[in-house]
């Protein structure tokens, strides 16, 4: 994985020294508030609804055992023994001290971390496939476009008050797992008819209030432009994205009020200009980055085969392994996701185990998943009894990846201060009933997704079943979508009716499964019978 | 009843408006009837307090101080889902006024 050189590392300190300066002013009444918040929020820190919260960076999602390590101490020095790992492959703490944020920051850089760029009108972490560089179907490994478009974006004094946040998604791979389209920009790594490699852009997908599917504005850039595209996309958006209406100043809505054709046409006319600018990097540096990703040493000779004659363990890698590029290796993803447990969250202990799990069964190396799971990408098959045994000790080994159990939840009512409802309490039901009444095997793939608020941090529009809780005159009340999907067939969630309490959501789920399972075909997933059948019947179960 | 609160400077925690000091504690804010504006920008300039703003809230039979709005209700006790980290982490009926 990508190692700071000098620069990047004196970047990080010198805003460490900087954000400390800050802080002593504000303490001792030389910045207000009003001065210091975009300050502290350029470094992560929020003030949420029971403290300060701080969003520490995970480029592209990929961390390594000492990173993780160093995670799990911040969890135990700074905040209350754990971390919340999020929808944008980051982590959050929810327990933070202003005046001890400075030594926090300082122990992240240490280890090349930082806060930098998680909140604020700038471009996001950069996220990617949390199986690059280990799938089977990938074309190349995205992580130092990746990489590379990070180090553009880190510090852009162009795009650092942007009209709103940005966020990139890059993927090398037939299947998107990234929810590339629903991006700000999604970048697709192809190869042409040509046998060319090169990008696909798409611009203009997201969530939030006005959910939108990205278009693809163009087929093919040739990949040593690809930076300079980016800046032709940002530039336009700069420009002409509206900065009168926060909840119309994303790029989404310049491109839906201008039409994808004339923003493309826009996009088209300052690429050209900027390709006599000579901004993109030069190859060099590229190829600096991609050593650092560079397969590990496999071990040629390893097995393909597995012992599944424990009942628990067969189980576990049905579920949570995904075929590897390398024969007798797979990827293995850690579910965050235990019975009745809170989605993303893992304790300091768990932390240090799953980074010592890194260390000696993943050549030292995890990724966050945007479905607030950990991916251990290089295991060999060998190991993975060995692997699940430490898991099931630490209570990480739930074998429920891509099942209702799966569930992305936002922190909801419970710790955000934009949130209207709860998220985590629904989870935690809908996690228990499906269990217990053994409907999650009989269900298979299935993809829940819950918001608190309208911003679906929670991702609730690209949910099989998406639920958003909103505020009915000071109750929570939950409203139920179908039909969303990320990936390749992208769509977006219908709101079926009106919404119901906690206890009434967690059974219009049930209704909405007992449907699925009445009406299934051989092979039909939930979103597959819900796109053959239509929603009608659906709510006819729900609200007849 | 008119209550004020807002976050402790340095450490982000909730706070409430006891008429002379901020507490951790619902129970100990006081009615501040029309004088919540004068009193939060002194507070506030004094940087005794951070973010802080004034709510509805209502005192119950049992004379405790209840937000009116869920929102408020949570941030007066902690996180629904994590009974170990709020206020009163022995008391099983701590939070049985929040929802």
């Amino acid at each position: 994985m990508y190692r700071y050189d000098q620069y990047d590392q004196a970047m990080v300190d010198t805003r460490v020294a900087e954000f400390r300066d800050q802080v002593e002013r504000r303490l001792s009444g030389k910045l207000a508030e009003e001065h210091f918040r975009p300050l502290r929020l350029m470094n992560g820190l929020y003030l949420q609804l029971h403290a300060y919260m701080l969003r520490v960076a995970v480029p592209y999602g990929t961390l390594s055992g000492a990173q993780m390590h160093v995670l799990a101490d911040i969890a135990d020095k700074y905040d209350r023994g754990y971390g919340h790992f999020t929808t944008r492959q980051n982590i959050q703490y929810n327990w933070i001290k202003l005046e001890e944020t400075p030594d926090l920051l300082a122990d992240l850089a240490a280890v090349e971390m930082h806060a930098i760029q998680t909140s604020g009108n700038c471009i996001r972490n950069i996220s990617s496939d949390q199986y690059a560089g280990a799938a089977a179907d990938e074309l190349i490994d995205p992580r130092p476009y990746a990489e590379l478009l990070r180090q553009w974006s880190s510090f852009h004094p162009e795009f650092c008050t942007l009209p709103r946040k940005f966020k990139i998604c890059v993927i090398a791979s037939d299947t998107d797992r990234a929810a590339m389209k629903l991006h700000d920009i999604g970048i697709r790594i192809i190869r042409n008819d040509a046998g060319e490699i090169g990008a696909a852009f798409y611009v203009g997908g997201g969530m939030g209030r006005t959910p939108m599917i990205a278009p693809c504005i163009r087929e093919f850039v040739p990949l040593d432009q690809l930076v300079t595209y980016s800046e032709a996309c940002l530039r336009v958006y700069n420009r002409y994205g509206r900065r009168d209406n926060k909840y119309k100043a994303r790029i989404k809505i310049l491109v839906h009020e201008l039409g994808a054709a004339e923003y493309t046409r826009q996009v088209e006319e300052e690429f050209a200009h900027l390709k006599t600018q000579g901004i993109e990097p030069p190859i060099a540096e590229l190829e600096r980055i991609k050593t650092y990703f560079a397969d590990p040493a496999f071990d040629a000779d390893a097995s393909d085969a597995i012992d599944r004659s424990d009942a628990l363990f067969a189980r576990w890698v049905d579920r949570n392994t995904h075929p590897h590029k390398q024969k007798g290796y797979a990827i293995a993803t850690i579910s965050l996701k235990p019975v009745g447990g809170i989605p993303g969250d893992a304790s300091a202990h768990q932390m240090h185990v799953m980074a010592d799990l890194a260390r000696d069964y993943s050549f030292d190396e995890c990724r966050v998943t945007h479905a607030q799971n950990i991916v251990l990408a290089h295991v060999r098959k060998a190991d993975l009894y060995a692997l699940w045994q430490k898991l099931v000790a630490a209570d990480l080994a739930t074998a429920n990846l891509d099942t209702i159990g799966d569930i992305i939840a936002c922190p909801g009512l419970d710790y955000c201060s934009l949130a209207n409802a709860r998220s985590i309490p629904v989870a935690q039901k809908i996690s228990r009933r499906f269990a217990e009444s053994g409907k999650e095997d009989a269900i298979g793939e299935l993809k829940l997704k819950i918001s608190g608020c309208i911003n679906a941090c929670g991702h609730h529009h690209a949910g099989h079943i998406g639920i958003l809780g909103v505020d009915r005159k000071g109750t929570e009340n939950y409203q139920l979508l179908l039909g969303g999907c990320e990936g390749d067939d992208t769509s977006l969630g219908k709101i079926t009716g009106p919404g119901f309490d906690e206890d009434g959501i967690v059974d219009a789920v049930e209704k909405a499964t007992d449907v699925y399972l009445a009406q299934r075909q051989e092979g039909e997933r939930f979103l597959d019978t819900y796109r053959r059948i239509g929603v009608d019947i659906f709510k006819e179960a729900i609200y007849g | 009843m008119k209550i004020l609160t807002g976050n402790d400077l340095k450490t982000g925690a909730v706070t409430w408006w006891t008429g002379y000091d901020w507490s951790l504690h619902v129970e100990d804010a006081v009615d501040v009837g029309s004088e919540a504006d004068a009193i939060l920008a002194r507070e506030e300039g004094a940087r005794r307090v951070n973010a802080s703003y004034a709510i509805d809230a209502v005192r119950d039979t049992d004379g405790g101080v209840r937000p009116a709005h869920i929102k408020d209700r949570i941030r007066a006790l902690g996180p629904t889902v994590r009974p170990d980290l709020t206020l009163k982490p022995a008391d099983p009926n701590a939070g049985n006024w929040v929802i």
